[in-house]
Order: C-alpha cells, then structure tokens, then sequence
C-alpha cells in the first residue's frame, strides 16, 4: 500500500500541475508564444520527433564520450597518485583550480583551441573537465580510505607497493568510484548543454542548440519540447547509473 | 629459542609516552597472555613484536621473519569484496603462491576451524563468530611460527569466545606457533596461555608475569578447577593493584 502511494503521489501531483496548466492556457487565452499549453509542447514533441531524437544523440553522445575521457584520465592520474603520492600532491592544486574555475568563463579558450569549425570537440573538452573532478576526487579518496588494519596485514605479509594497489586500495575504492561517476553522468549532461550554450554555433546541433535556436525564433512550444527530452534523457540517465550502481555495490559488498 | 624479544623498548606518541620500558620475549611453541587496562600499551607492544612499529627507545628482536608472522586484530578486517576462501588465501597469493595452491590451502584451512560449507560466503553473509574464524584461518594458512591475536573475542558473545578459545588451543597444538594473546579478560588469559604478563596503566610496564597450571589444551572441567581459580584471582589482584597504584 505504502508503495502505490508513493508511486501514485508524484504522479497525481504532475497530472493536477499539467491539468492545471491546460485549463488556464486555454481560459486566459495565453498567447502561445509566451506559455504554450502542454497539448502544444506534447504536439511539438510528436511533430520534431526526429530531429528531436538526433538533438538528443548529439548532446548525450558528447555528454558520455566526455564522461569516458574523464573517468580515463581521472582513474588514470588517481591511480598513478596511489602509487606515488608526490604525483597526486602535484595533481589535487590543478584538479582543484579547474574544478571552481566556472566552465563558461574557460569555454571561450577552449572554443579558440580547438578551432571554431569544431564546436563539438569544444563541447566534449569542457564537459569532461566538468565530470574530471568528482571522478577524480572520488577514485583519490577511495584509494586512501582501504582499512588501516588490512594495510597493516598487508604489509606484515610483506606486500608490494602494486599488490596493496591492486589487491586492496583498488578494490576498496570501488564504492567511492562508483560515486564519483554517478555525480560525474549528471555533470557531463549539464557540462555539454552549458558547453552548447556558451558555443552557440550550429556546428554542434544538440538540445540546447535547439533551445536557442527555438527560443529566438519565440516558438516557446519547441523550447519547452526540446527541455522535456533533455529533462527525460537526463532522468533516463541517472536511473540506468543508479540502478548499474546498486549492482555494483551488492556485487562489492556480497550482500 | 626466543622467537621476538622486546629489550628496554620504550614507545613515545605526540601526547606523551606510550610504553615501556619494557622487556618482553616470547619463546618458541610459547602461548603468553598480555593483560592490562585500556590504553597501557598492549596493542603498540604487539604491533612492535610483529615489525610493524619501531620503538623510540630500545631493540626488537625477531627470530620470526614478516612471511613467518600473523596477526588477528579485535575486529575479523576481511576485504568484503572477497569470498571467504579468496580472504584465507590472500597471505598465499601475496607471498608469491600459485593460485591453484593458495586456495587449496585455504579451504583446508576454513575446514579447520569448522567453516568448510561457507568457503564461497562474503565477509557480509557470517555471523560475527564466523568472521573471526575465517581471519583465524587466515592467520594460519601461512604457517606462522609467530601468531599475534590482539583482543579477537572481544567483539564476541560468551559462549562463541569460550568455543573459540578451544578452537584456538587445538590449531595451536597441531602446528605450534607462538602465540602473544593480548586480551582484558582474565579468566581467558589464564585459560588461553602458559605465561600471563600483567601490565600497567599506560605508559605500560610490565606488574607481573604469573604461569598458569595445567597443560595447553586444556582439559574438561579446566575453567572449574580450584587452581583455574586461584590463578585468576592472583592475576586479578596484581591488575587491581597496579590501578589502585595508577590513581
């Protein structure tokens, strides 16, 4: 019973909240290019499917190639930190200043790098130095929080500084890890639609492009479409992380 | 032969001393009981016996290479990630054994101390008493001629610590490690060992060094005998002595 309510209370909720939404556009006759009704956003969607669909690829394609280039590189330089810690004494400054360092504010240099024909190698760059930082934070953490009473039984058992690596600081990094990419698969999106924006090209045609480029042609109904399958792609996404996450952990934990 | 043997060893911490001095040795096939209040140091002198920890003051001499030593702590520290037969082969595989090898003697090892059927359970799916046995069976599978137990029953209820004291007896009188058995308890220093060495309240120094009667294992109907008792109240009377001496 418990569980139907919970399913149903967010769903009544929305349904009142569209209903609402429905009824009032068409009583107060609002203008459609300032509120479209959710009819008319829902006939957009059906209408622009297509491009809708290739929009979203787009920006999800370059949201997850980020993704894997951050967690190569983080995992990577977070390993090579565990083995030598001078190297991630040398690494946490610059993975710090990078991180509060606001993406936009970096996005014109990048943009300049990597030439303003190739707006979608700027987006990628700038979407994984957004999903670096939790990866690598993660993983470092991760690779420092291994059980002092195990490290001590291994190094009684006269263990290698690479068998501590591999045998017991990698393996209990792995809840941090998958922390750490689960916050990273949220950034990466919004690091790509943010990237999108600052670049403003249509070189680059994802969601937010189409965002611009609806919301300055004022069809609000075609903004509002492309915001709903960025919202749906977002939340598909941090289910399908959060559910490979449970795996991970009960497969981790033996529970 | 003396297998570890503390001499003078003095330990200081930022707060101030920790231990000592003291002297301390632990004889081939000997099984000694450290006793001793909270904080007086009996974990800083095991961590010195097993090479872990250098003194500030004094030598550690260890017979007993790291290969030859083990060690259980007072909670099981079995890597969850792994099954329970992967955890009692770990010291195998880390000392270079072929895999095949390692866990075969790790499975005759969980046999040993009673956790045959639940080689392939996680840390996650034993009991409490079942964890302890399998970082007992750890602790054995290298064939250590120096086993360090620092207070490992006392996370545990009554009846699964005095099955795990017999346990404990047995294994050693199969193979015969030497074994430093630190512990607060002390109806179960006197059951566990031959020697019990009393400590002070921190920085610890050694009170007393009292041998207990009977042989290892011990007998049914041990733990009733008058002279279980009396051992007890001695060693008993040393510790309250050297609280009251504390305060």
């Amino acid at each position: 019973m418990n569980r139907l309510a919970a399913f149903l209370a967010p769903l009544t909720l929305v349904t009142a909240i569209l209903l609402g939404w429905e009824l009032a556009c068409r009583w107060m006759s609002v203008p459609v290019y300032l509120l479209p009704s959710p009819s008319a956003i829902a006939s957009s969607i059906a209408v622009d499917w297509s491009p809708l669909a290739a929009a979203a690829w787009t920006t999800l394609s370059m949201a997850l190639t980020a993704l894997v280039i951050a967690s190569v590189c983080a995992c990577l330089l977070a390993l090579l930190g565990g083995l030598n810690p001078l190297i991630e004494q040398a690494v946490q400054p610059i993975a710090v200043t990078v991180q509060v360092t606001p993406v936009v504010a970096i996005a014109p240099l990048v943009m300049i790098w990597t030439g303003l024909d190739h707006p979608g190698r700027a987006i990628t760059i700038l979407a994984t130095i957004v999903a670096f930082f939790p990866i690598y934070s993660g993983a470092a953490a991760g690779l420092r929080a291994a059980d002092p009473d195990l490290e001590r039984l291994f190094d009684l058992y006269g263990a290698s500084r690479w068998q501590k690596l591999i045998r017991l600081r990698l393996p209990s990094a792995v809840p941090f890890m998958v922390e750490g990419h689960k916050v990273a698969t949220a950034l990466a999106v919004i690091g790509a639609v943010v990237a999108e924006f600052v670049a403003g090209s249509g070189g680059a045609q994802g969601l937010a492009w189409r965002i611009i480029e609806s919301a300055n042609r004022l069809q609000t109904a075609r903004v509002f479409a492309a915001l709903v399958v960025l919202a749906a792609m977002a939340t598909l996404l941090y289910a399908l992380v959060t559910v490979a996450e449970r795996r991970i952990l009960a497969w981790w934990s033996g529970r | 032969m003396t297998l570890a043997q503390l001499r003078s060893v003095r330990v200081d911490y930022c707060r101030g001393p920790a231990l000592g001095p003291i002297d301390l040795g632990l004889a081939a096939e000997e099984v000694v009981a450290l006793v001793g209040p909270s904080g007086c140091g009996k974990s800083t002198a095991m961590r010195l016996l097993a090479g872990l920890e250098k003194p500030t003051v004094g030598t550690v001499e260890r017979a007993a290479g790291k290969g030859e030593t083990s060690l259980v702590f007072q909670a099981p520290t079995l890597a969850p990630w792994l099954s329970a037969l992967e955890n009692v082969a770990l010291p195998l595989l880390l000392a270079g054994e072929a895999r095949d090898t390692a866990l075969e003697r790790a499975r005759d090892c969980l046999e040993q101390v009673g956790l045959g059927r639940a080689i392939n359970a996680r840390p996650a799916q034993l009991s409490g008493g079942m964890a302890m046995r399998a970082s007992l069976a750890r602790a054995l599978a290298s064939r250590p001629r120096l086993l360090l137990l620092d207070e490992p029953f006392a996370a545990l209820d009554e009846i699964t610590r005095r099955s795990l004291a017999d346990d404990v007896l047995r294994l050693w009188a199969e193979t015969r490690p030497a074994i430093l058995f630190v512990t607060h308890n002390v109806e179960e220093a006197v059951y566990m060992a031959a020697r019990v060495v009393i400590m002070t309240q921190g920085p610890g120094r050694i009170a007393g060094d009292v041998a207990t009667p009977g042989p290892l294992p011990r007998p049914e109907g041990f733990r009733t005998s008058a002279a279980f008792r009396e051992t007890v109240e001695d060693v008993s009377r040393i510790l309250a002595d050297t609280m009251k001496a504390a305060a």
